[in-house]
């Protein structure tokens, strides 16, 4: 028995500015370059967008601002945010409201100007009052946190985590738009600063500006559009906590329960996955997605990475635009994930292209490991 | 103005930094399950349920995960440590070098007197890193 929404909505649009250093930009024109871009590549007008779905670090109220900026009425709308995963929620929202027929075209969308605004992540109103006093750096030493309880656990070696920055780099060295493309070796990675410990300046996502934007409509319309639809087969969502101390077992996030429903969406494993898109923030988080995502048992992600599986010429090609440690990170990286699944999915990737891709999987990460989401996206053949 | 009796009185942050100011370390526990937990809440995090109570507590913690933070002005130390009943908080380790803090160590609270009160933990004795 197929999940009832299952395929039943594609991605039919994709915007990417890849302005990833734009002094004089804000991040409503990066967001408005990137909705543009994603209307015209399915060729459909703004007009006809009546779903918007919008997050932002810089503003507490994005589908207002953005919906009178774009001049859409929207008859549906969804600005929720949890952080970088937030646009993958958004996704589980427009499938649902295109079903039930509460709007027609969804337009996800999303904007900043992270780096030129001085680089530091933009704070949102959101004290923590039971940390504050003692200082972490935020948001690196919570994943500090589980990255040290993931070494002490499982015997993860920080080499093994300079290699999944590695293999970011080698991928970004094949995707001309990717930020850093310059040499990087494990013993570079493992000479750069220490920020907090067991984490150093390069297990750290980069700091950019960019703007993303993906259109959606229902299956049926997708077909009478330009460009090869992404059919949304399994989207699956999980909330945890806010604060990493609430965290039950640092080594295990919720995606291990997001994962799990967008597989039984899609009617797919992991086995099943021909590409995959890993939010990584830092470096551990690529180790403790492939873990509770299933592409290996819990502990031996390090390994696997170490094996090279994940690199160009590996078994399993992971953040092939270079992802957020080399391709671009401005604040929120979600969407990004999508547009490269949807990439891959259309075979317009050139020297990082996986051959035949026909399933790929993207997964975001929000906040300190707290909200998770996986979407399963597919080609025609896979309905 | 019929309000609920058993919400009556101070919130949870209130209560807790009551205490702290008043010297006296106190954890939450659930009337319903047991469970401590930490931050403060109106509801138990394990539960759902509403009968929570004030508790004094040891101070006892383990040392869960731990992290050093560099800094210009002198390295620190960030750890989360878990309480008696499962409870874990984050707080700083000191009286030891930041990067000697280990996970498993036995460590003792003690509260920080200030504006905005807070814990802070040292080895326990016999326990120094």
């Amino acid at each position: 028995m197929s999940h009832p929404l299952r395929g039943r909505a594609a991605i039919v649009g994709i915007g990417n500015t890849r302005r990833w250093n734009a002094p004089g930009r804000t991040p409503f024109d990066q967001l408005q370059e990137a909705a543009v871009l994603a209307l015209e590549d399915c060729g459909l007008r703004f007009d006809q967008v009546d779903g918007l779905f919008c997050a932002m670090s810089t503003s507490g109220l994005p589908v207002l601002n953005v919906a009178e900026r774009l001049g859409i009425k929207p008859t549906y709308a969804d600005g929720t945010m949890v952080g970088g995963a937030s646009f993958l929620f958004h996704l589980q929202s427009a499938m649902a409201a295109l079903e039930a027929g509460l709007c027609q075209v969804a337009l996800i969308c999303y904007g900043s100007n992270q780096l030129t605004a001085g680089g530091k992540l933009a704070s949102m109103p959101d004290p923590q009052p039971y940390e504050a006093p003692f200082r972490p750096r935020y948001p690196i030493s919570s994943y500090a946190l589980a990255a040290a309880r993931h070494m002490h656990q499982y015997g993860t070696t920080r080499e093994q985590l300079a290699d999944v920055a590695v293999a970011a780099r080698a991928w970004a060295q094949r995707n001309p738009d990717a930020y850093a493309r310059g040499p990087l070796t494990r013993a570079d990675v493992l000479a750069s600063r220490m920020v907090s410990d067991p984490l150093t300046k390069a297990d750290c996502c980069l700091v950019t500006d960019g703007g993303a934007a993906l259109v959606l409509t229902r299956a049926e319309r997708a077909r009478d559009l330009p460009r090869p639809p992404a059919y949304v087969l399994g989207v699956g969502v999980a909330v945890g906590h806010r604060q990493i101390s609430a965290m039950p077992d640092l080594t295990t996030t919720c995606a291990v329960e997001s994962g799990r429903r967008a597989y039984a969406m899609a009617g797919l494993g992991p086995r099943d996955v021909d590409h995959v898109m890993l939010y990584d923030a830092f470096t551990i988080n690529t180790l403790l997605f492939l873990e509770d995502l299933g592409f290996c048992a819990k502990g031996e992600a390090g390994a696997l990475v170490q094996s090279g599986a994940i690199a160009p010429g590996g078994t399993l090609p992971v953040n092939t635009n270079g992802g957020g440690l080399s391709c671009n990170h401005p604040g929120m990286y979600g969407l990004f994930t999508l547009i490269e699944s949807v990439e891959q999915l259309r075979g317009h990737c050139s020297d990082r292209q996986v051959p035949g891709a026909a399933v790929s999987l993207a997964h975001a990460n929000g906040g300190v490991l707290s909200s998770q989401a996986t979407a399963i996206l597919g080609t025609a053949a896979t309905l | 103005m019929a309000t609920d009796p058993r919400f009556d009185g101070p919130g949870p942050d209130a209560a807790y930094r009551q205490a702290l100011s008043e010297g006296r370390l106190v954890l939450q526990h659930c009337g319903d399950c047991t469970a401590t937990q930490f931050p403060p809440s109106l509801v138990c995090r394990a539960c759902g349920g509403t009968r929570l109570q004030w508790r004094p507590w040891s101070g006892r913690g383990t040392v869960y995960a731990a992290t050093t933070v560099r800094d210009r002005a002198g390295d620190y130390n960030v750890a989360l440590v878990e309480l008696e009943g499962g409870a874990r908080m984050m707080s700083r380790v000191e009286g030891v070098p930041a990067d000697a803090v280990r996970i498993g160590q036995a460590v003792q609270a003690r509260i920080v007197a200030g504006e905005d009160p807070c814990v802070m933990y040292t080895p326990s004795s016999g326990d120094s890193a």
